[in-house]
């Protein structure tokens, strides 16, 4: 077969390998695209090729793949299927749940409720409506970076068209009191947003418990692929469309579907909902690492000790500062994260860390393990026993270790 | 390699030169501040109008870290005058470049050894 053939030339091209074991402890970044999805995926590009819109026998294939797919994305959060939009990934479904509704909704009111740790893509859309003449309640967080329900309600005006509240962080993994704000939302009839993008494929969710009128999901974090999307938006919740055009997506949407992509998301939501008993593995692999690290000397847990992912590790050690740990780690053959300034774009330090009242220096010095399918306890065995060292030396070089 | 850093920065990141305090220095700087994320302190030994001895500590980033080692290296055996004349962008071009987010940030090492300097100057009042 063709793919087969690429995949061994690639696998045959001079490109420099260490000899040191590589093991991937970011999956909160992206995941590896599983074999049986890229599998899935495959006929969509060359031989059903079609367009969806098409009515003749390759069209009405494509659609009749993409609607299935649709069906398996909503079954994983318990949706109807008419009820999931595909998007180009989970930035732009946090931009048309906000944005949708705030220009839809512009008429009844102009404020909208976020939390402050967010992710960007959240975060820097409320920025964008600000400049647009919105109002914006940051809400802060306690110091394990839980929102507070009661704080949602007291910031309700007549004026709130949307709440929009993440499910878990990205960063610190913290899992938010979703179904008490939805509750609130529903009795005040807000719309209610929330960003499940590091959620979903990880944790069983329904969106009628969790009571939320639109949630944005990621392809590329559950073991599909990149740039591909979805925004479930329950029936009857408006939304202003962003991407004008033919009128695809229940003209919420338009453009061409992403049909090989939208294929492998359908695919990706199947596997992660028949996998979701995983996590309890996973869970086990997270403790085990967060006990083993938090030996070093000076080391602390960011995030909640309880309602956390069961993927996520975040800690952080005093004195030293992220990047240099990442850059060591990936020396022993170990892809991690820090929430350190060093390695943003921004040279900011992670929002999240300085709103649960992380000091700078304190920020500079974390670090994120997301733990996947792919990792072992033998990985984790592994990383324990490699950063003690990294520490130490990072420590013997710092100025601020006495 | 990670976040573009040169081979050069990662050879000096990976096996830092002259780390470490030196207990009777003639001069420390200290420069950068941990809130932004980088802190170097620059400690030198003075002998007949040179720099015997060069040896840092430093809390920041792999940027940081390198150039902090590459400045110890360029400026041991040094006249004073000349390693005054040591810029930010000699101790860049020395790594084979910086990526330019961290020519700013991390690029302290050469303030340090100023300081250091300057400050071995006001101890044995010659400024």
């Amino acid at each position: 077969m063709a793919f087969d053939a690429i995949v061994k030339y690639i696998l045959n091209l001079d490109i420099p390998r260490t000899m040191t074991r590589q093991i991937y402890m970011d999956h909160s970044s992206t995941t590896p695209v599983d074999a049986a999805v890229a599998e899935a995926m495959l006929p969509y590009f060359s031989d059903r090729f079609g367009n969806p819109s098409s009515l003749y026998t390759i069209g009405r294939e494509a659609r009749r793949a993409m609607e299935d797919a649709r069906a398996n994305v909503a079954d994983l959060i318990g949706a109807k299927k008419e009820e999931i939009i595909f998007t180009g990934g989970g930035t732009e479904s946090d931009n048309l749940a906000i944005k949708g509704s705030a220009y839809r909704n512009r008429k009844k009111g102009d404020h909208i409720i976020t939390s402050s740790i967010e992710h960007h893509a959240v975060l820097h859309t409320c920025k964008y409506l600000e400049s647009q003449g919105f109002n914006i309640t940051y809400l802060p967080v306690n110091k394990e970076g839980l929102v507070n329900p009661v704080d949602v309600e007291t910031a309700i005006t007549s004026k709130t068209i949307l709440i929009t509240i993440m499910h878990a962080n990205h960063e610190i993994g913290t899992i938010q009191p979703i179904e008490e704000i939805g509750k609130l939302a529903k009795e005040k009839d807000i719309p209610f947003h929330t960003d499940a993008i590091q959620s979903a494929g990880n944790l069983p969710l329904n969106v009628d418990t969790l009571g939320v009128s639109l949630l944005s999901m990621s392809a590329h974090k559950m073991y599909g692929p990149k740039g591909v999307g979805a925004l479930y938006v329950r029936k009857g919740t408006g939304l202003e469309p962003l991407i004008h055009g033919g009128g695809h997506e229940r003209d919420i949407r338009s453009g061409t579907e992403n049909v090989p992509g939208i294929v492998g998301f359908g695919k990706a939501a199947r596997l992660a909902k028949e996998r979701l008993p995983e996590a309890a593995e996973i869970t086990k692999l997270r403790e085990s690492l967060i006990k083993g690290v938090l030996e070093i000397k000076d080391s602390f847990l960011n995030g909640h000790p309880v309602k956390r992912l069961p993927n996520n590790v975040n800690v952080r050690f005093s004195f030293i500062e992220g990047e240099s740990m990442i850059l060591n780690l990936d020396m022993k053959g170990v892809a991690a994260s820090t929430g350190s300034a060093c390695s943003s774009k921004s040279l900011e330090p992670s929002h999240i860390l300085l709103a649960t009242g992380l000091r700078h220096e304190e920020a500079h010095g974390s670090l994120r393990f997301t733990l996947g399918r792919g990792n072992t306890q033998e990985d984790v065995d592994y990383v324990v026993s490699e950063l003690p060292e990294i520490v130490n030396k990072l420590r013997m070089i710092s100025p601020l270790a006495r | 390699m990670t976040d573009g850093y040169s081979e050069k920065v990662m050879e000096h990141f990976a096996n830092p030169r002259n780390v470490g305090e030196i207990k009777d220095a003639d001069g420390i700087g200290k420069v950068g501040n941990p809130t932004c994320g980088d802190l170097m302190w620059i400690y030198i030994k003075v002998k007949d109008n040179r720099l015997e001895d060069v040896k840092f500590k430093t809390f920041g980033c792999g940027a940081a870290i390198a150039t902090s080692s590459m400045i110890t290296e360029m400026a041991k055996g040094m006249t004073l005058e000349d390693a005054l004349k040591i810029t930010r962008n000699d101790v860049a071009e020395a790594l084979e470049g910086l990526p330019p987010i961290k020519m700013h940030c991390s690029n302290l090492a050469a303030d340090g050894l100023h300081a250091a300097i300057k400050d071995y100057l006001e101890r044995t009042g010659k400024k």
